[in-house]
């Protein structure tokens, strides 16, 4: 098409678009919010801490993005904004602790172990999920590799600031690095079935595991050896051992997806062999079977982040039951509840709300489920899960409580900017326009369609929400 | 919690003998009672008689299989098993317009679902045929309120027959709920699969212009067997019968206008296309439209149409990137708004349970919670020609009902009775009995 204009046009057009680009640093940084406030009054709202009771009438100073005073008839300083939420709810933001949103891939599946690589490599700003899962209170999100491999990449830790289009804008400051492992059916069918490879069983699975942790203590000794001067030359440089190395110094956490009790007992004694003390399971279907032996996990427990109702898609989840996260809870695990499948990140509110029938958990209890705990899983909780002073404003208002199915979120604050607001909602929000997504979808039932995040990117398996399907093995 | 099922009062003396002899010799955990019927009643309930109907304090017997009697002042018959149920709810059962509840097991893997046959016209397959009364599901179902459910083929563009089906029963013929039986016709699209379809659009187009070829000769060929099977009737004698085609049968009640044609579609253009047609082979007054995804779009042509929709599931993303983030929650209100009767499905199978929290959704996204509750209620007793069985709490209709402490829309509200077609059935399911074992595990970390 611009071949067709007069070559003076061209270069007119050039010369204008690189003039605001110039002139607007911060717009082209963030398209929707670059001017956007951080300093807020919300005022006489129904405030749900989670930390410290519920406020009546209660007020938030938000400065510089931070929560800087929690109570009742606050006054704004002269130039902050005042939200009235005057019969709303205030929630902290929710925090999910397992998302495939926001990543061009998810599945680096060409090895058991490839913690060399990780998705904020690859993070894409421009996933309108960002906004729905905005659209329903979310504010931080722990995109995850998937779970093709026993030791799989490392994930990344995101604040939804959908707008900005530079991807490292999306990344939480200060957040610890955590890495993917996988246990079970995902990396025993595509390695063992699907390729005739080790692993093939859940024996295979731990023994893939132990083995890189193995060598990557020779590689972390040999380094030391070096150093101290025993060693005449360094080991060979590995991406890969490094960040193992860093695992078993504790420096980057350990997030596994993994259904069934004994896998998950099998790597708590694999990792009390290793000295390795912080661990989640993602999952963890099974994870009431062994309440006990997870609260006892190490110094703090080991934690497990459930769905709140899914079983039965595959058969390592068929002994499942929805009272999982209530059992985990009574039994003093630290759990949470999380979405995993992009298009899921909406209604986070809802499925913590059904801890509330399964297993009478309190409200603030099912509310912790999606914020404070799933923080502390990620190693966030001194900035974000809780509304306290000190820590960053990231709010969720709601039109009823979060916790009834009649709720509406009303806005949704990500240090302290204003990210969804109910009331200035257009139909598109998308910041780029993708010319081959003009076709419209038609699924008939998004859950039998929508590819299975864990395994996307697994070539072999046909994987969707209801499990895997082998495509190239005759089966 | 969901509370383990009450034994049965000890009325007669002849069930205290046996239950006496069952405490003796067996342990514990087996002493749960199968279902069981009256005749009860509820006493000093709210009664929902049907939404937008509701009595504040009312009496309900259920005699057999049906509900005997409901007011404000109905006597209660003397051998009748009477709950007070001051500060609960009576509800009419939860009806799910679309599912595969009974029809598959476990998701990854295929011995274990009998919702997909091979083929593209298998029109002959039903699924009452291949539901499994015993599935784990049913009872996780049942919890929540509901009671009966569409459950459906799924593969090809004629993939058979769905039917409703009662969650009671020990055989597909005891479940299924007033013969209702549904021709499926999955109507060929012009839109994506979902987020992991990567055809293009010209790929896609091409497809399903093929396919809607395919649907019209299919159709048309059914017409023409249906034709000759007729003139044979008529004259035995002097015709031979044609060659059977088991598909071709399969579709003679719908060519005959005498079963329901349900229609699977989401895409707008799909929706339209397919009321078209319909129109065209003169089957518009037959057709329910399912799914309608994106019914929204093009809710005044379906209104025109004067077409039912079952909606859903609507706890999804929109259809489109560009959608507002909860038009698929708004789906149901868009309809209902344009004169469309509307009842909602959820298209799941070990979660259709999850039913009430999609009602939920509906009515705090624009529809209301009356409507809400209509939707899976009298609406879809109406659309599949069975609200002088269900729906409703009247006098004469099965007693397919429950009981809540709450708005059962609400997470935290319990289900505390359930009948089905008279019977008390039991609250345990696998999601309770795990619950119940592994609270406080005995032994705990040591033994």
């Amino acid at each position: 098409m611009l071949s067709a204009f007069p070559s003076r046009f061209c270069f007119a057009l050039g010369v204008l678009t690189a003039a605001l680009l110039v002139a607007t640093p911060l717009q082209a940084q963030d398209q929707l919010r670059g001017d956007a406030p951080d300093d807020w009054l919300i005022q006489d709202a129904t405030v749900l801490t989670v930390t410290d009771g519920t406020i009546e009438n209660g007020d938030i100073l938000v400065r510089d993005g931070d929560i800087a005073q929690v109570g009742r008839d606050l006054s704004a300083p002269s130039g902050v904004e005042t939200y009235d939420a005057s019969g709303e709810y205030v929630m902290p933001g929710i925090v999910e602790a397992h998302q495939h949103m926001a990543i061009s891939n998810v599945n680096e599946a060409t090895n058991p172990v490839t913690a060399e690589v990780g998705v904020g490599d690859v993070l894409t700003p421009y996933d309108v999920g960002i906004y729905r899962a905005l659209a329903g209170g979310v504010t931080t999100a722990h995109v995850m590799h998937g779970s093709a491999n026993p030791i799989g990449g490392r994930n990344e830790t995101i604040k939804l600031r959908y707008g900005v289009t530079n991807p490292d804008r999306l990344q939480m400051d200060d957040a610890p690095r955590t890495i993917k492992f996988a246990l079970g059916e995902n990396p025993t069918g595509l390695y063992g079935q699907g390729r005739d490879q080790v692993p093939r069983t859940r024996m295979g699975v731990e023994q893939v595991i132990r083995t890189a942790l193995t060598k990557a203590q020779r590689y972390t000794e040999a380094k030391q050896a070096y150093q101290s001067g025993d060693r005449a030359r360094p080991p060979a440089h590995s991406e890969r051992m490094e960040v193992l190395a860093g695992v078993l110094r504790g420096d980057i956490l350990v997030q596994t997806h993994g259904y069934r009790a004994d896998e998950m007992l099998m790597l708590m004694d694999v990792f009390e062999d290793f000295g390795i003390q912080d661990l989640v399971f993602h999952h963890a279907n099974e994870g009431f079977k062994i309440a006990p032996e997870l609260a006892a996990f190490g110094d703090n427990g080991a934690g497990a982040t459930v769905f709140s109702d899914w079983w039965s898609y595959k058969f390592e989840v068929y002994y499942s039951t929805a009272y999982n996260a209530a059992v985990l809870t009574e039994n003093g695990v630290n759990a949470s509840i999380n979405s995993d499948i992009p298009g899921e990140q909406r209604d986070l509110y809802l499925q913590a709300a059904k801890t509330q029938r399964y297993g009478d958990l309190s409200a603030t209890q099912a509310l912790r489920l999606i914020t404070l705990n799933p923080a502390r899983q990620l190693g966030i909780a001194d900035r974000v899960g809780s509304i306290e002073e000190g820590k960053a404003a990231d709010l969720a208002i709601f039109s009823e409580h979060p916790l009834s199915v009649y709720t509406k979120p009303q806005r949704t604050y990500v240090d302290g900017v204003v990210r969804f607001d109910h009331e200035q909602d257009p139909d598109d929000m998308r910041l780029r326009v993708d010319p081959e997504g003009t076709v419209a979808l038609a699924r008939d039932g998004w859950s039998r369609h929508a590819a299975h995040s864990c395994l996307k990117g697994v070539t072999q398996l046909r994987a969707t929400k209801n499990g895997v399907t082998l495509e190239n093995t005759g089966r | 919690m969901l509370s383990p099922s009450r034994p049965r009062p000890l009325s007669v003396s002849a069930g205290l003998t046996l239950l006496v002899a069952l405490l003796l010799t067996l342990p514990a955990h087996a002493q749960k009672q199968p279902g069981y019927q009256g005749p009860f009643a509820l006493t000093n309930a709210q009664v929902i008689v049907a939404p937008g109907d509701t009595l504040d304090r009312g009496t309900v017997v259920v005699q057999g299989d049906s509900i005997a009697a409901v007011g404000p002042d109905v006597s209660v018959p003397s051998d009748a098993q009477a709950f007070d149920l001051s500060g609960q709810r009576v509800y009419p059962g939860f009806i799910d317009s679309g599912t595969h509840l009974g029809l598959a097991e476990i998701g990854s893997l295929p011995e274990t679902q009998d919702f997909n046959e091979v083929g593209n016209l298998t029109a002959h397959m039903n699924a009452l045929a291949a539901v499994n009364p015993s599935t784990v599901h049913v009872p996780t179902t049942r919890v929540h309120g509901i009671t009966s459910v569409i459950t459906e083929p799924e593969n090809g563009i004629l993939p058979g027959t769905s039917a409703l089906i009662g969650l009671h029963g020990y055989t597909p013929e005891q479940m299924h709920l007033g013969d209702v039986t549904l021709t499926k016709l999955n109507f060929p699209s012009v839109g994506r699969q979902g987020p992991s379809d990567d055809r293009s659009p010209e790929t896609i187009q091409t497809e399903a212009e093929k396919a809607l070829s395919k649907l019209n000769e299919l159709w048309s060929e059914a017409k023409r067997y249906a034709r000759i099977d007729s003139a044979v009737a008529e004259q035995p004698e002097a015709r031979r019968q044609p060659e059977f085609v088991p598909a071709m049968e399969g579709l003679l009640p719908v060519i005959r206008g005498e079963q329901p044609l349900m229609i699977s579609a989401n895409a707008a253009a799909d929706i339209s296309t397919a009321l078209d047609w319909a129109e065209e082979r003169g089957v518009l007054d037959q057709v329910i439209l399912s799914g309608a995804l994106e019914g929204w779009r093009v809710a005044d042509e379906i209104a025109t149409a004067d077409v039912p929709v079952l909606v859903g599931s609507i706890m999804q993303p929109p259809s489109r990137e560009s959608d507002r983030y909860d038009k698929a929650y708004r789906t149901p209100a868009l309809l209902h708004d344009a004169g469309v009767t509307v009842a909602l499905r959820s298209g799941k199978t070990e979660n259709v349970r999850n039913l009430v929290f999609h009602a939920g959704f509906a009515a705090a996204h624009g529809l209301g919670k009356t409507e809400a509750l209509r939707a899976i209620t009298t609406n879809p007793a109406r659309i599949f020609g069975v609200a002088d069985q269900v729906g409703t709490i009247e006098a004469g209709k099965r007693a397919n009902l429950f009981v809540a402490n709450g708005d059962p829309l609400q997470p935290a509200t319990d289900v505390q009775h359930l009948f089905i077609d008279g019977y008390k059935l039991p609250l345990e399911n696998r999601a309770t009995k795990l619950y119940d074992e592994f609270l406080n595990r005995n032994p705990g970390l040591t033994k």
